[in-house]
């Protein structure tokens, strides 16, 4: 197990604090006139998202998180876990929701995702930057419309809402960013 | 193609930055010169460490020496002192080990004055008339630490005893802090609670708690508090300089020189050879003074308004 002081600290690093695994997003040297050196860290925890604030002593340590990102495949989900493969080995791996959170709104199977993993249980799902997915259900289009700039809603095989162009119509194929949900494009055959 | 990519050889200060700097520098001298300060060079090479159990040295060997990068010039400024100089200033390097951040640089520039006769107060008006010579409309706040506490925090820092101290501080910074010491935890407090609330402009905090002391005289404050005569400045929030009512009584000294070696070996630091020459200047006599050390570069960033310190050197830390 590495154990980092406060003099390693850097952004990006991964350390296990108050049991749980965290990433270091900024770390501040602080130094009062006369005494005790602090490290001020912004740390974000990997399981829930919070970021939060803490001083540390000067000479301080925490161990690393074993925190890996692998790249996955995505197989399948029933309802309770979503399934991943890793292409090599084969391996499989199962995501509860917790872990996958909003990547389900854009995962299709076969899609190759960042499986985060901690001590070896997917921690966080990170699907790919763009995705294809099919529209299910929007109002009908205006044809022709490729102009005026308008928007309206759609639901997605997955049962992701976003906003897409008038002219777009139910079965289409379309390109999505997954990290703002915005629409990128159709995707002609 | 590809291109070749050299080791980075440029200064982390731009050009303009450093005549900007260099014109800073030349009004604090003459600030001092003008006021009759006379301007002394002390060896930075020194002969013995620093007793603060908190500052580090950086240790030089060579074949025939050993010797230590000093902390501050302070030591060589009180023996001339001692000598009968009267007021003087020194302006050069200082260097402190493990002291890396953007606030930080491990070498940097003090400019550190002493005036005779003169007590913290009329120093601290000096310090104000210095820097509102290079920023004229600056805005100037004078308290006491303990009305700083009182504001932002709602407690006295004098009268709440230690355990009182170490709940507090522990309830926010975790458990490991349920034994430190009043010092560490008046610190932690000041540092996170305190420090950032302060308006900007200048502000002057004085008679700090005891455990503050280092080399300041104590004395009885309006409440009967037992208080150390050293003032720290700040300069929109950032801490900027440090000064004291100079301690002149050689047994105290050596009191707290010997509570610094208890508390170096208590941290498991290494104890160096007492400053003895600095012990017997005292012994045959400082002068009632008023010291303050003041961090050149920090004032140069505030003034240039850089986050950053190695923005205003030539070669900063992580380019030299």
């Amino acid at each position: 197990m590495t154990v980092y002081s406060t003099s390693d600290f850097r952004s990006g690093l991964k350390v296990m604090f108050e049991r749980e695994p965290c990433l270091i997003l900024e770390n501040e040297f602080v130094k009062p006139g006369k005494g005790q050196a602090f490290s001020r860290i912004k740390i974000r925890n990997l399981k829930t998202g919070r970021v939060l604030e803490k001083t540390l002593k000067s000479g301080e340590s925490l161990e690393s998180a074993d925190v890996i990102d692998r790249e996955m495949q995505f197989l399948y989900e029933d309802g309770e876990f979503w399934y991943f493969m890793e292409p090599n080995t084969f391996e499989q791996y199962q995501a509860d929701r917790k872990a996958v959170r909003n990547a389900c709104n854009w995962l299709s199977e076969q899609d190759l995702c960042v499986v985060t993993l901690y001590n070896s249980v997917p921690l966080t799902i990170t699907p790919p930057n763009h995705v294809e997915l099919e529209i299910k259900e929007t109002a009908p289009g205006l044809r022709g419309d490729t102009a005026t700039g308008g928007t309206k809603t759609a639901t997605l095989t997955t049962g992701a809402v976003i906003k897409v162009p008038l002219f777009l119509e139910c079965g289409e194929r379309i390109r999505v960013d997954t990290r703002s949900g915005e629409y990128l494009g159709r995707v002609r055959d | 193609m590809t291109i070749e990519v050299g080791p980075k050889w440029e200064p982390t200060a731009g050009i303009a930055t450093l005549v900007e700097r260099s014109r800073i520098v030349a009004i604090m001298r003459a600030f001092l010169v003008e006021r009759g300060v006379l301007e002394v060079e002390i060896p930075i090479l020194g002969g013995c460490s620093v007793s603060d159990p908190y500052i580090d040295s950086f240790e030089v060997f060579s074949e025939s020496i050993e010797g230590f990068l000093q902390t501050s010039p302070e030591s060589y400024m009180k023996r001339l002192l001692a000598a009968g100089s009267g007021d003087i200033f020194a302006l050069g390097k200082a260097f402190r080990a493990g002291e890396i951040g953007i606030k930080h640089n491990p070498e940097f520039t003090m400019l550190e004055w002493y005036r005779v006769g003169w007590n913290e107060h009329e120093l601290m008006a000096e310090i104000a008339e210095l820097v509102s010579t290079l920023r004229p409309s600056i805005g100037c706040l004078t308290m006491s630490y303990r009305d700083a506490f009182m504001q932002h925090l709602g407690l006295d820092p004098h009268d709440i005893c230690l355990s009182d101290l170490q709940k507090y501080v522990s309830s926010s910074a975790g458990d490991k802090w349920k034994s430190e010491s009043r010092f560490n935890c008046l610190n932690y407090l000041f540092t996170n609670g305190v420090e950032p609330k302060l308006p900007e402009g200048l502000v002057f905090l004085y008679d700090y708690p005891e455990c503050h002391a280092a080399f300041a005289q104590l004395y009885c404050n309006r409440e009967g508090q037992v208080v150390s005569r050293r003032f720290e400045v700040y300069l929109n929030r950032l801490e900027l300089a440090n000064g004291y009512f100079e301690l002149t009584d050689p047994r105290e000294q050596h009191r707290r020189f010997d509570k610094d070696k208890q508390a170096r070996v208590a941290m498991n630091k290494k104890i160096f050879k007492e400053d003895i020459r600095a012990l017997a200047a005292l012994n045959a006599g400082l002068p009632s003074c008023a010291g303050v050390a003041l961090g050149v570069d920090r004032l140069i960033m505030q003034l240039l308004d850089k986050n950053c310190i190695q923005q205003i050197m030539a070669f900063g830390w992580t380019q030299r």
